[in-house]
């Protein structure tokens, strides 16, 4: 497949990863902001290519690990209001909320079906002129453009009951955020690379410029996260934290200015609840007035019980890239894939999940960079 | 939500394009790329096209890659 | 005769007859189940296997088969892995009032076509018919007795230290298949689905090794589940290298597609083996001689570290541990 097998190549990447330990003298602390990439990451055993001096944690990227449990308790009490079709991406259905989930609200004999495009959803809305189609609208910079496009095309096609539930979130501004609490002392960041297609480069550079952090935006396949980490290790080294793009075949400085026009057109920007973090001012997106018909928290009123967190999950920690998920004594003792306590455990994008699945790594032997040649 | 396939364009219809990727067919929307013609490569995410692929810093990164790797006594 | 199936279709009266008479008998005939006795009545003496799986899958027709096709070859299977000769299938058929019968014949023909194939016989079936509504379209049950060779040996506790894993082709037609049938996904490909009888295949191992220690067909859960059970049966530990694992490219471009791995994806016609290790090279020559063995490889072995353990080297050169699937395979979007 073009554009991903050639950042794959096997010799490269030993290559790579032998210059990254050449290069690295101290110990530094990277996080990545993308689901994708603790994904990708943990998969590629990207972990155990890095030398021990490169520490990596995850952060807040997983659109369904953030969103807040009264949040989800609201889409699930939707779930059960007469007439609806709740339309969201897979991920969703399993988390836990308060009480309940959307698979077990389906199971419960509400209509929640899993789409793989908010056309699909509008699709279903034209289907069903009887009933309201209320898409969970999750996700960061990359989805909010396609979100954003549904809506205007409901819009031109006189669709009066599709609605979506805006809990779409921003990056930069959580990035902020975790740098602000000082929680977690950082030295670089690897950028979550499909938000910057949509958002560009340059709502990074406070990240360098306000607090000496290196920003590093990324692509995907194993080659393209190991080149991020040889920039981020080169920056660290000389002390010269900046924002660079190790992506330019996805990634303009500018972004996708069309896209994110077509965002602002119909969303406005206000306050997100964030699980594990609470309140980020200027995080979230809120459907602007002009397209209210398709706001489903004007078009709709539930009042689910007071949420209530599961006992012992750390998912909040993890998310903050506080804790890893080994340190969370529920880990694969109490909360597994089958029966998660937390969203971490749920989303395969989840620190918790990626984890579990791709197994701790720390125990066996991998290609271990011989740390004996690289000073020859 | 990040996950996105390049994917290759093949032909066009209004605001919709009809893409292929290994063999694969996909119907995705160009509402936020419309300056994407056909021939170009675009990363598909969640039924649109996203931005369009820039070949020549594609192949600059691979050349890139290939230095960087080759620097290294590993070979 | 109208032409969808109607309740009367399942009440035990003249429309069931004919039903039986003029849509499953002409293709399925054959003594035992011509002679309509309550239960068919047969000969054998050795070991016999014996198996049973209900198909409830949807779409009922794909590319590359049907839901037919499906319960023939799948219990079919499930005799092979054990090391059984298949001989006889029972087929009950849940029927959804409404449900076409141009489709049902279609079925039933394909039906007749694998177990034509497989050298198997229906003797015996049964047909319900419920209320619209009360069944999605057509569920069919199949059961099956086989009988084995003495001397063969084949189960999934029986993996030994140093035994080699064999595959005996790509991985994730069959889900991928399915996937793109399913609404909303709007993607078409020329893929099919590799639903296949694999009795002869083993059949051919068999006379060339007495050593095959165990035979799995990855169906749900994919090539990942199936080797984690392995491991868990045997108490032995498995090893795969990922870039032995063949994998068709438009499964891959589907995988990148959907967030999927293949390892995870459903097989209805390929079969793992976990064979001694001297005689590997033999069997895996079988293997590729017969057209459901072409794309055979041999892609791990067996350890006795990480007991109950699936590891996988990556293409990279890291390893790392594969879990089996846990709840539904859901298309990732992030």
């Amino acid at each position: 497949m073009k554009f991903i097998d050639e950042y794959q190549d096997n010799e490269l990447a030993r290559g790579l990863a032998y210059k990254i330990a050449q290069r690295s003298t101290k110990t530094i602390r990277l996080m990545e902001f993308c689901g994708g990439h603790t994904h990708a990451i943990l998969r590629y055993g990207i972990r155990q290519l890095v030398p021990k001096t490169v520490e990596m944690r995850s952060g807040p990227g997983c659109p369904v690990c953030v969103t807040a449990t009264a949040d989800l308790d609201k889409a699930i009490a939707l779930a059960h209001l007469p007439d609806v079709i709740i339309t969201t991406f897979g991920d969703m259905i399993r988390v836990p909320g308060s009480y309940s989930s959307l698979q077990q609200a389906k199971a419960e004999g509400a209509d929640v079906r899993i789409v793989y495009s908010t056309i699909d959803a509008v699709e279903i809305a034209k289907a069903n002129p009887g009933k309201s189609v209320i898409f969970i609208g999750i996700g960061f910079e990359t989805t909010a453009p396609t979100i954003a496009a549904s809506i205007l095309k409901a819009r031109q096609d006189k669709i009066k009951n599709f609605y979506v539930l805006s809990l779409n979130k921003l990056t930069p501004p959580v990035m902020k955020a975790l740098l602000d609490s000082g929680e977690v002392k950082l030295d670089g960041i690897i950028g979550p690379g499909h938000v910057s297609v949509i958002i560009g480069s340059h709502p990074y550079e406070f990240i360098a410029r306000d607090y000496g952090v290196a920003c590093v935006i990324s692509g995907f396949e194993p080659l393209d996260i190991l080149l991020c980490i040889d920039k981020l290790v080169e920056q660290i080294e000389k002390g010269e934290p900046k924002v660079e793009i190790a992506y330019p075949r996805g990634v303009k400085p500018e972004g996708n200015r069309k896209a994110w026009q077509l965002t602002e057109n119909v969303f406005e920007i206000g306050e997100a609840n964030w699980r594990g973090i609470g309140i980020v001012p200027q995080s979230g997106l809120k459907v602007r007035g002009k397209y209210e018909q398709f706001d489903a928290d004007k078009a709709f009123s539930v009042s689910p019980k007071p949420p209530r967190e599961p006992k012992g999950c750390r998912c909040g920690d993890v998310i903050r890239g506080a804790a890893m998920p080994l340190e969370c004594k529920l880990f694969r003792k109490v909360c597994t894939p089958e029966s998660p306590v937390g969203p971490c455990m749920v989303s395969s994008e989840g620190a918790c999940a990626a984890y579990y699945q791709y197994g701790t790594l720390e125990n066996l032997q991998g290609l271990e960079v011989d740390m004996e040649q690289a000073d020859g | 939500m990040c996950l996105a396939v390049p994917v290759k364009i093949v032909s066009i219809d209004g605001d919709e394009a009809e893409t292929e990727i290994a063999g694969v067919r996909r119907r995705v929307s160009i509402a936020l790329t419309p300056e994407a013609k056909v021939g170009d490569y675009v990363l598909l995410h969640t039924g649109y096209a996203i931005g369009v692929i820039d070949e020549a810093e594609a192949e600059e990164t691979l050349k890139l890659l290939e230095e960087i790797a080759s620097l290294s006594e590993i070979y | 005769m109208d032409d969808c199936i109607l309740l009367a279709h399942g009440s035990g009266g003249k429309l069931s007859h004919e039903l039986v008479e003029k849509i499953f008998l002409p293709f399925l005939a054959n003594p035992a189940l011509n002679k309509l006795d309550d239960s068919a009545v047969f000969e054998a003496s050795g070991r016999l296997a014996f198996t049973t799986d209900s198909y409830v899958v949807n779409p009922i027709f794909f590319p590359g088969g049907d839901i037919g096709k499906l319960a023939v070859c799948g219990t079919v299977n499930d005799l092979a892995m054990n090391g059984a000769r298949p001989l006889y299938l029972s087929l009950s058929a849940i029927i959804e009032e409404g449900f076409l019968l141009s489709e049902l014949e279609q079925i039933v023909q394909s039906v007749k076509k694998a177990a034509e194939e497989a050298e198997v016989s229906i003797i015996a079936g049964d047909t319900k018919v419920v209320n619209r509504g009360q069944a999605d379209k057509l569920f069919i049950t199949t059961s099956g007795v086989g009988i084995i060779s003495p001397g063969v040996d084949i189960s999934g506790a029986n993996a030994r230290v140093g035994d080699k894993v064999l595959l005996s082709g790509t991985i994730g037609d069959h889900g991928i298949a399915i996937m793109s049938q399913r609404e909303g996904l709007r993607f078409s490909m020329t893929l099919e689905s590799d639903c296949a009888p694999l009795n002869k295949l083993v059949s051919q191992m068999l006379e060339v090794s007495s050593s095959v220690h165990c035979l799995r067909d990855p169906t749900r859960g994919g090539l990942a589940t199936t080797l984690n059970e392995l491991a868990r049966q045997s108490k032995v530990g498995v090893v795969v290298e990922e870039a032995k694992i063949p994998v068709k490219g438009e499964v891959k471009a589907a995988c990148e597609l959907l967030g999927l791995d293949p390892i995870y994806v459903a097989n209805e016609g390929k079969m793992v083996a976990v064979v001694d290790p001297a005689d590997a090279n033999k069997i895996l020559a079988s293997m590729k001689k017969n057209n459901y063995g072409r794309d055979a490889a041999i892609i791990g072995e067996v350890t006795n570290e990480h007991q109950g353990k699936l590891v996988m080297k990556t293409k990279l050169g890291p390893s790392r541990i594969v879990d089996m699937l846990s709840g539904e395979l859901l298309p990732r979007i992030c």
